[in-house]
């Protein structure tokens, strides 16, 4: 996987985006047929990993989507690798999105393509064809997701856990700066849930990537906060020092179209709010 | 039941309306842009071109073969019987050609290509395309809108000489009309203006078809009872669409021609 990305350490931020936030959220508010987030305020600093909680409809998804310029605000603005996306016009916006990587909720694979033209969707879109080149990579990208032997098959032939992981597998193939995940356990069993999570931990851990995780399951993000991914061991392990070692993970909760909290998951257990401790218990 | 506002139903429309022609005008200046998807629009030439030949060719003949049935008794009747070719190749050229394969390939491919793009649409792989840094209108929109119009344009022709044929056999099996007066009435019929008109219908119907099936196919939403919505709604609106389009061309071109 090396050439997939470099490790950690060694991630910096590109030339385009200089600026320490990945992404930045300034009273943004978005209405439909009824406001659904008002002036919210956030920002991702880059090799930070936020889970955004919160209860069904109350916006997380369109969180992502508003990062991912899919959606336009209504008023406030957002920066996303140091260039403000609010006002930018969709073909300007391509050439950002290939810098992001999203997961979708239902994996959104192209149901007519195979495994590997998904995987190498992307890239094809640079070179036109499928080359040997490409086909390295996104073996690679395969492996990361151990479903290597996955690669002709049709989406539909898989499982819903496979088809998520092969949809991490697309999003990481191009070394994105930024990963946007959407709910990517939702609907799976815990057995298949912990393999995602532990995906997205070796993503963090193994590369340094800034990302943002919508879900509403508060194991995985409890697990997201304790754990991280021991490259000798090949596997998603305890953090065991005590808590000194900082995993660059954060909590945003959303309430009402507002972030009623920001903090570590310590703050968070922390919180005398009655609505967080009724969410989590 | 909810009681509608009249201004939200037109503003609906109007918003309808703006979103259809953006993504129409988009379908045409993205043939001067990067990049260009030759191998999808060849894809769907195949699709929408190959895929339509025998409904076309079944429709162009029977076509043919009943204008000359039908006619051939009032024309008997003022001892003109030549004239079928006349006839029949004038009304296949100018008018039935174009409109019957437009419509036979609207209810074939509107109809596909809605029922894919809202597929897509209701699934997020449309949003998955465009989190990827690709343009939809250029990558699903632009090869379809191209291939049909350059498809329309062969089928039509098509269309025309088999239809030419059905009259033809007609004419010759159960009329009795000499084979050499049939073909030379109904070539000699034709005049540059005529032509013109057969041959500039079917890229306007072939823009129309497709422009539709996708605008339908992009704005599907409510799964797939939305998609179904989509797919019956794009059949029908290009159907429309084509007939109403037909007479304004054929006005244009008759004043320009000066019929």
């Amino acid at each position: 996987m090396s050439s997939l990305a470099p490790p950690a350490e060694q991630r910096q931020p590109t030339a385009t985006s200089k600026a320490d936030t990945a992404i930045r959220f300034e009273n943004v508010e978005i209405a439909f047929e009824h406001q659904v987030l008002e002036g919210i305020s956030f920002r991702l600093p880059y090799g930070e990993t936020k889970i955004l909680m919160g209860e069904a409809g109350t916006g997380k998804t369109l969180v992502l989507k508003l990062a991912l310029g899919l959606l336009k605000p209504d008023a406030g603005r957002i920066t996303v690798l140091g260039e403000e996306i609010t006002q930018m016009r969709e073909e300007d916006l391509f050439a950002l999105r290939r810098k992001i990587g999203m997961v979708f909720q239902e994996s959104a694979l192209f149901d007519s393509l195979t495994v590997e033209e998904n995987v190498a969707y992307r890239l094809m879109e640079e070179t036109g064809r499928l080359t040997d080149e490409i086909h390295g990579r996104v073996l690679e990208a395969l492996r990361f997701v151990e479903l290597e032997h996955t690669v002709d098959l049709f989406p539909s032939e898989l499982s819903g856990g496979m088809r998520r992981r092969v949809a991490i597998a697309r999003a990481i193939i191009t070394q994105p700066e930024v990963i946007l995940y959407d709910s990517p356990t939702g609907g799976l069993d815990p057995v298949t849930s912990d393999t995602i999570i532990e995906l997205i931990v070796k993503q963090r851990d193994v590369y340094g990537t800034s990302s943002l995780l919508v879900t509403s399951r508060l194991q995985d993000a409890f697990t997201m906060a304790s754990h991280c991914f021991d490259q000798k061991q090949n596997k998603m392990v305890p953090v065991t020092d005590g808590g000194i070692r900082d995993l660059h993970t954060k909590f945003l909760m959303l309430r009402g179209g507002q972030i009623i909290f920001e903090g570590t998951a310590a703050d968070l257990l922390r919180s005398n709010d009655p609505y967080i401790r009724e969410y989590l218990s | 039941m909810p009681i509608f506002s009249p201004t939200e139903i037109a503003k609906d429309k109007v918003e309808a309306v703006q979103d259809y022609s953006l993504l129409a005008g988009r379908s045409l200046t993205n043939v001067f842009g990067h990049p260009r998807y030759f191998a999808d629009t060849l894809l769907q030439a195949d699709s929408i071109g190959v895929g339509s030949l025998p409904i076309v060719i079944l429709t162009g003949f029977f076509t043919g073969a009943v204008l000359a049935l039908q006619t051939s008794s009032t024309l008997q009747q003022f001892g003109s019987l030549s004239l079928t070719g006349k006839l029949v190749s004038l009304s296949m050229v100018r008018e039935l050609g174009p409109v019957l394969t437009g419509l036979m390939v609207a209810g074939r491919n509107s109809s596909g290509m809605a029922s894919e793009l809202g597929s897509m649409k209701v699934t997020e792989q449309i949003d998955a395309m465009r989190a990827m840094g690709v343009d939809p209108s250029k990558k699903l929109v632009t090869p379809r809108v191209v291939a049909s119009m350059v498809m329309l344009f062969f089928l039509s022709i098509i269309s025309n000489l088999v239809g030419l044929t059905g009259g033809f056999v007609i004419s010759y099996l159960l009329l009795g009309l000499d084979p050499n007066q049939y073909w030379t009435t109904a070539y000699q019929a034709l005049r540059f203006g005529d032509v013109f008109m057969g041959l500039c219908k079917p890229v306007f119907f072939g823009f129309i078809i497709s422009s539709i099936g996708c605008y339908y196919g992009l704005s599907a939403k409510g799964g797939t009872q939305g998609v179904g919505r989509a797919t019956t709604q794009a059949v029908v609106a290009a159907s429309v669409l084509i007939l109403v389009s037909d007479f304004f061309i054929t006005r244009l071109l008759m004043g320009i021609f000066q019929y």
